[in-house]
């Protein structure tokens, strides 16, 4: 199932082995190119992290090849100037409705197809599959549109249409998001026991308890999987919110960066410190929740 | 963003339905209550209306805007059917549209010929019982959970001129991100180092499931590892090679962050979806213009997402 998972017991059992085993040349190549190309692969985060822990006025002087000059302040400077603390809060109130939304409703239709076995349920899936798909380019024009042309409450939103508000956001992303989690989801609710139905049915279980009670609690790996990997896609996200949205405080983090080139078109230390700072929710759940994120990734590449 | 699923789809046990091929669905129907079947409605539509109306509506809008004059600004009932006029206007007098596609093209060649063989050689090095290779694999698929608009950003360090770090070591002076001649294999060399570690993910995943009696099998044989690896895994890994070639196409096709945060596709940096970009929330609004260009790309898109459910509802079948 994850790579992860699979790996960690062979290389414990591998150990004891191994060392008995001489160190073969050829591992040995093996393991410094792995090492070159792995350092090679981090180098440019580190060196982001790294300039963006130095002062403009030393690097200015002394050129980005040289030591010293280390400070905190691109940090503080970053976020005020930036006013990540407000974006940030965007991010959040558009991920964490979108995600859970997205899961709930995927998980309903990804029900129904694995619950029934009807012959619509090939062609849902199939719509459902595709549009995630779908270059969002191409649906550009009529969706900005329809959002300049559909109006919100002014409670909603104080831009009173679906254009520029969060709600817009929401539910550009949920639609797009969908796809991929009812694929993942039926595919996994399809390998449940159908005896759990059975049992359900006799004990009188309405459809949606079946849902709910039976199904919902046995797909949590999946679940929680998809979550990861879903948060981290609608953070990530960048060509809507970029379309869609208009007033500056408005925006989400990762498409707020854009508007920031500006202000920090000279100081390179500054866009570093930016980078860094957008970049840790998703680093963060990326080694917390490293399992889970490659696991979504990869669920069901092989049955285990 | 985002990335497809690799799935194999389930070997799903037969449902009892499948198994009575007439009358059951009208059985199993009927032993639905009324709520059951509002609760499965609802389950059903409101996903739907979503997709429907927010995806599949939108991209047959696009097709149909394509063959109009519309500026988006008059009354729909003024809009003028001009036929393919829109099509021959952006191959004929549209001077970044051949650029655009053939950026698309040398993206789709780059990620197909360098970064995705490297993500597949670089998955079979691992796919071996090494040590430390949790390191590695983390270290290559770290930028895979960055955006590609902050990859941008993050590249920027080494490229700038003034401040960049290629031209500090090298004492060159040029403009990587800037410079039209060379900016699109710089950003190509960005959206590459993600790439490859989305495609080792993948192919370890499907390396993981290959069973090794085949591998032992080639070994009493005699068979070298490179020959193993060419003639017994590569073809059962048919169904993630498919995969892999979609996926690769479609970030092509969809690569779009990476050059708006550089200049907004211009310069050198045109792809396809920043022009129609461009068309739409530009300073010039021309929508059927826009709309063709955004057909073509679904087209092309639609083509291999068809190959796509192909192969993963077939190996939903088997």
């Amino acid at each position: 199932m994850s790579t992860a998972t699979t790996t960690r017991p062979t290389d414990l059992a591998d150990a004891p082995r191994r060392q008995r085993r001489p160190l073969r040349p050829q591992r040995v190549v093996l393991h410094v190119f792995l090492t070159a190309v792995a350092l090679g692969w981090l180098f440019p985060i580190l060196w982001a992290v790294l300039t963006s822990l130095r002062s403009y006025e030393y690097t200015a002087a002394n050129g980005y090849v040289s030591f010293g000059g280390w400070t905190l302040d691109n940090y503080v400077t970053a976020w005020r100037t930036a006013e990540f603390g407000q974006h940030f809060l965007n991010s959040v109130y558009i991920t964490v409705p979108a995600v859970l939304l997205t899961l709930f409703l995927a998980s309903c239709v990804a029900f129904v197809i694995a619950r029934f076995s009807w012959k619509v349920n090939i062609v849902l899936l199939g719509l459902f599959t595709a549009a995630n798909l779908l270059p969002q380019q191409a649906l550009l024009i009529p969706l900005f549109r329809l959002f300049t042309q559909v109006p919100l409450p002014a409670f909603l939103s104080d831009s009173e249409l679906l254009y520029d508000s969060y709600w817009g956001l929401i539910l550009v992303n949920v639609a797009f998001q969908c796809g991929f989690c009812v694929f993942v989801l039926s595919n996994y609710m399809k390998a449940l026991p159908r005896d759990l139905y059975e049992a359900a049915m006799v004990d009188g279980a309405s459809v949606w308890r079946q849902y709910w009670q039976v199904t919902m609690p046995l797909c949590r790996p999946a679940l929680a999987a998809l979550a990861t990997l879903e948060v981290t896609w609608i953070y990530n996200e960048f060509f809507w919110a970029t379309v869609l949205m208009r007033t500056g405080d408005k925006f989400p983090v990762t498409s707020s960066l854009n508007n920031l080139r500006g202000e920090f078109f000279t100081d390179n230390n500054l866009v570093s410190a930016g980078s860094v700072l957008v970049a840790i929710p998703t680093l963060v759940i990326f080694f917390l929740l490293q399992k889970q994120f490659v696991r979504g990734l990869t669920l069901g590449a092989s049955k285990g | 963003m985002s990335d497809l699923p690799l799935i194999q789809a389930d070997r799903a046990v037969p449902s009892p339905a499948a198994a009575t091929p007439t009358g059951g669905r009208g059985r199993r129907l009927r032993l639905l209550s009324r709520t059951d079947r509002v609760v499965i409605a609802l389950m059903v539509l409101v996903p739907l209306l979503l997709v429907v109306g927010l995806v599949w509506l939108p991209a047959l809008a696009t097709v149909a805007l394509s063959g109009t004059d519309w500026d988006g600004i008059g009354p729909l009932s003024e809009i003028e059917w001009v036929g393919g006029r829109n099509y021959a206007d952006v191959v004929q007098i549209y001077p970044p549209f051949v650029p655009a596609v053939q950026n698309n093209l040398l993206w789709l060649a780059a990620l197909f010929v360098v970064a995705t063989p490297l993500g597949m050689f670089l998955a079979v090095l691992l796919d071996k019982e090494l040590r430390g290779s949790r390191f590695y694999q983390t270290a290559l698929y770290l930028p895979v959970v960055l955006s590609l608009a902050l990859i941008g950003f993050v590249w920027q360090l080494l490229y700038s001129r003034d401040q960049g770090l290629i031209n500090g070591v090298f004492g060159t002076d040029v403009d990587w991100y800037g410079d039209p001649d060379v900016n699109i294999w710089a950003v190509l060399v960005a959206s590459a180092w993600r790439h490859v570690g989305y495609i080792m993910l993948l192919y370890l995943a499907g390396l993981k499931g290959v069973d090794p009696s085949l591998r032992e099998a080639a070994a009493v044989d005699g068979a070298s590892e490179v020959n193993t690896f060419f003639r017994v895994v590569f073809p059962v890994l048919r169904p993630i090679n498919i995969i892999v070639l979609v996926v690769t196409v479609i970030e092509s096709l969809r690569a779009f962050d990476l050059v708006w945060v550089v200049n907004k596709g211009r310069n050198g940096l045109e792809l396809l979806s920043a022009l129609v970009t461009q068309n739409v929330v530009g300073e010039a609004s021309r929508i059927g213009f826009g709309s063709a260009l955004a057909t073509i790309m679904l087209v092309v898109s639609l083509v291999f997402i068809t190959i796509y459910l192909a192969t993963v509802m077939r190996e939903g079948r088997r």
